[in-house]
């Protein structure tokens, strides 16, 4: 079962949109890593925008790019989210108010707390009412979202946007869980090949049978591992070069995703 | 509305986008379980509903002074986590490790896996909070010099929201995918969704599915701060209702394709998902997003709103959620349809609302009665649906679960019995 990739959206460090990121994934262009500049959200109505966390702009900025790429209206699309550990430095203000005298803690912070807040901030923002999810597979949760978005495209025959993003934790949490680097990543992915697809994927869960697939650039290999998001780094680098490739992603335990990107 | 602005696409290419979503090949229900404050086992749950008898109590959890009632479940304290991965121990894993000891759950997954094997078998669970509660207390012993948390916290034993699927993925032996949905109270009803996709796919020939929420300050304190928190056992549908009473439970499912079923088994007939583009904590005040959930988990199950025999309504007892509800239900199966709101006598479970009240929507249809919802001393005259105030012994052939959570994140599931 093929599917199709209609469009990218990427923020990370060093690579602030896809434009800027397929070439340096194809290795034509040098990898020069910067620090993320995260944008304020233009699709949010200004109280949300206000409200709105580093995880949910990262997301936001990603599934635009993502979206606009593909030509796909984002009211009419299922997405799927996914995130290693959320909103991290919202948890740390509520367990900081938690562990104090008043315990006082704003419904801003409570209702952005819900691991699902990108999800509903992009409702809210494109209009979306389609199915959308959100998932957690620790350092494997864009493999996680990736499974789902690929059944979910080939099993009910629609399009899904598959959004991910991950943040660091302030300290004391940074020093329990290292998240190095903001990284928000966005597929547009379709049943049907149209004018807009730029590559095919097949994904396989299998047995691990190796290493997952690793990045050559060691630096872009540092983020790869740093940022649980960032673990799709190979897979963008196949749909940069647009050749037929093989990429293995980790997945849970002892399976990994053997993910085949094909010309369409 | 400032939502639905038209934004920077240049030009959307139109896809047949808008047809309906494919029948759904039903999904057997082979073996459930539930823990919660009505107690351990379907059996306990099963009993309270007979009796009319709710859970709730006056808070008494970990020092909290609010004015409220909870649903706890007895003896957590006392029943640590396996030894062998007590990297896990958790209040949300303890309360995970009860379920599966409950309604020989584990043994039937025992003999799932020798079935199929144990990479074919997911494990996809839902949480809202996982086991935060270990990361708030953490924070009350942070080194006073460095800030530092102490030795002993366990980030992805407990705190990430994955580890609840690594647990009872390693609790019961399995090897297959395994995630964790985390979409507020929709995130044990969702899981259904996944897992009938992966083996739609092909992926997987079965899965466990469900999941746990436990107790926590931030669920408490964090809807104190919205102002949706009861001083009384909550009241779904009372013209008084005036918020929630937060409880904690678990419960599991395993799923396998329908040539599984035994003759009257559950079935799962229908899902339906959708999103509210409205507000993160509040719902659209004409229940659009639920309505859209429930009508779409009837097409999916290929049937009409008069199957369906009795509603397990979200019911959440907040005056917006009920109200935006009604509509929503009232709108598709008119005002003939029973239902209620099991809150009453759990609690809002939070991301355990979906399994354990799927769950309760199969004992209904097993034990033939739709139960009550309690605590409701009147029924709000504005709101129009039967709710049901008394058991009623009734043939129960087809159920509509409803959950309802944050972000506008809305599920609804249909479940019938195999022939």
């Amino acid at each position: 079962m093929r599917i199709y990739v209609e469009g990218i959206g990427l923020i990370a460090p060093g690579l602030p949109d896809w434009q800027a990121a397929a070439p340096v994934l194809a290795g034509t262009v040098p990898y020069l890593p910067a620090a993320v500049v995260v944008p304020a959200s233009s699709l949010l109505p200004a109280a949300e925008r206000r409200r709105a966390g580093v995880p949910v702009k990262l997301a936001l900025a990603a599934g635009q790019e993502a979206f606009a790429n593909a030509g796909r209206d984002p009211a009419a699309t299922a997405t799927v989210f996914t995130s290693s550990s959320g909103d991290g430095e919202n948890l740390h203000r509520i367990c900081e108010a938690l562990a104090g005298a008043e315990r006082e803690i704003s419904p801003t912070r409570f209702h952005n707390s819900v691991h699902n807040a990108p999800a509903g901030y992009w409702s809210i923002a494109t209009g979306s009412r389609e199915p959308s999810t959100s998932l957690c597979g620790h350092d494997a949760s864009f493999a996680a979202g990736l499974v789902d978005a690929f059944a979910q495209v080939v099993v009910d025959q629609v399009a899904v946007g598959l959004i991910a993003c991950d943040h660091p934790y302030p300290e004391p949490l940074n020093e329990q869980r290292c998240i190095a680097a903001c990284v928000g990543v966005a597929l547009v992915l379709a049943p049907q090949a149209t004018p807009r697809s730029m590559m095919a994927l097949e994904v396989h869960i299998e047995a691990a049978a190796g290493v997952p697939t690793v990045m050559a650039d060691p630096a872009l290999e540092a983020l790869r591992l740093g940022v649980p998001a960032a673990r799709c780094l190979p897979l963008l680098a196949a749909l940069a070069h647009g050749t037929a490739a093989r990429v293995d992603l980790g997945y849970v335990g002892a399976l990994q995703l053997r993910v085949l990107v094909t010309p369409c | 509305m400032s939502q639905t602005q038209p934004w920077c696409f240049p030009l959307y290419i139109r896809h047949s986008s808008k047809r309906l979503p494919p029948r759904l090949q039903p999904l057997a229900v082979s073996h459930y379980s539930l823990v919660n404050s009505l107690g351990r086992g379907t059996a306990a749950t099963l009993a309270a509903l007979r009796e009319q008898r709710s859970g709730l109590r006056p808070c008494d959890f970990a020092g909290v002074t609010l004015e409220t009632w909870i649903g706890k479940v007895a003896g957590l304290e006392e029943a640590p986590v396996r030894a062998d991965l007590a990297y896990y121990d958790c209040r949300n894993h303890r309360l995970a490790q009860l379920a599966l000891e409950q309604d020989g759950f584990a043994a039937a997954v025992v003999a799932a896996r020798a079935r199929y094997g144990a990479t074919r078998i997911a494990v996809l669970l839902g949480t809202s909070t996982a086991g935060i509660l270990e990361t708030e207390l953490a924070y009350q012993r942070r080194d006073p010099a460095s800030g530092a948390l102490p030795a002993d916290f366990r980030y992805a034993g407990t705190q990430n929201s994955y580890a609840l699927a690594d647990f009872v993925q390693r609790w019961l032996g399995l090897g297959g995918p395994a995630m964790v949905v985390s979409s507020a109270c929709s995130s044990t009803a969702k899981v259904f969704g996944h897992a009938q996709r992966m083996l739609a796919a092909g992926m997987i020939d079965a899965a466990v599915v469900g999941g746990v929420d436990s107790l926590c300050l931030t669920t408490l304190y964090g809807f104190n701060s919205l102002g949706l928190v009861s001083s009384q056992p909550c009241r779904p549908y009372d013209a008084a209702r005036d918020g929630i009473s937060i409880g904690e439970g678990a419960g599991f499912a395993l799923l396998e394709r329908v040539d599984q079923a035994l003759p009257g088994g559950a079935l799962l007939l229908g899902i339906g998902e959708s999103s509210d583009a409205h507000h993160m904590s509040s719902p659209h005040p004409e229940g659009l997003g639920a309505r859209m959930a429930m009508q779409r988990a009837l097409d999916s199950a290929g049937i009409a709103a008069g199957a369906i025999d009795y509603i397990n309504l979200h019911g959440t007892a907040t005056p917006a959620n009920d109200s935006s509800e009604d509509l929503a239900v009232t709108g598709l199966f008119g005002t003939a349809t029973p239902g209620s709101s099991t809150k009453g006598a759990t609690g809002h479970l939070l991301g355990a609302a979906g399994i354990t009240e799927a769950v309760i929507s199969l004992l209904a249809m097993e034990h033939g009665f739709v139960p009550a919802g309690l605590n409701t001393a009147a029924r709000d005259p504005a709101l129009h649906c039967d709710y049901v105030l008394e058991n009623r012994a009734a043939q129960v052939r087809r159920t509509l679960s409803n959950s309802f959570g944050f972000g506008g994140s809305n599920c609804s599931l249909v479940f019938g019995a195999a022939d």
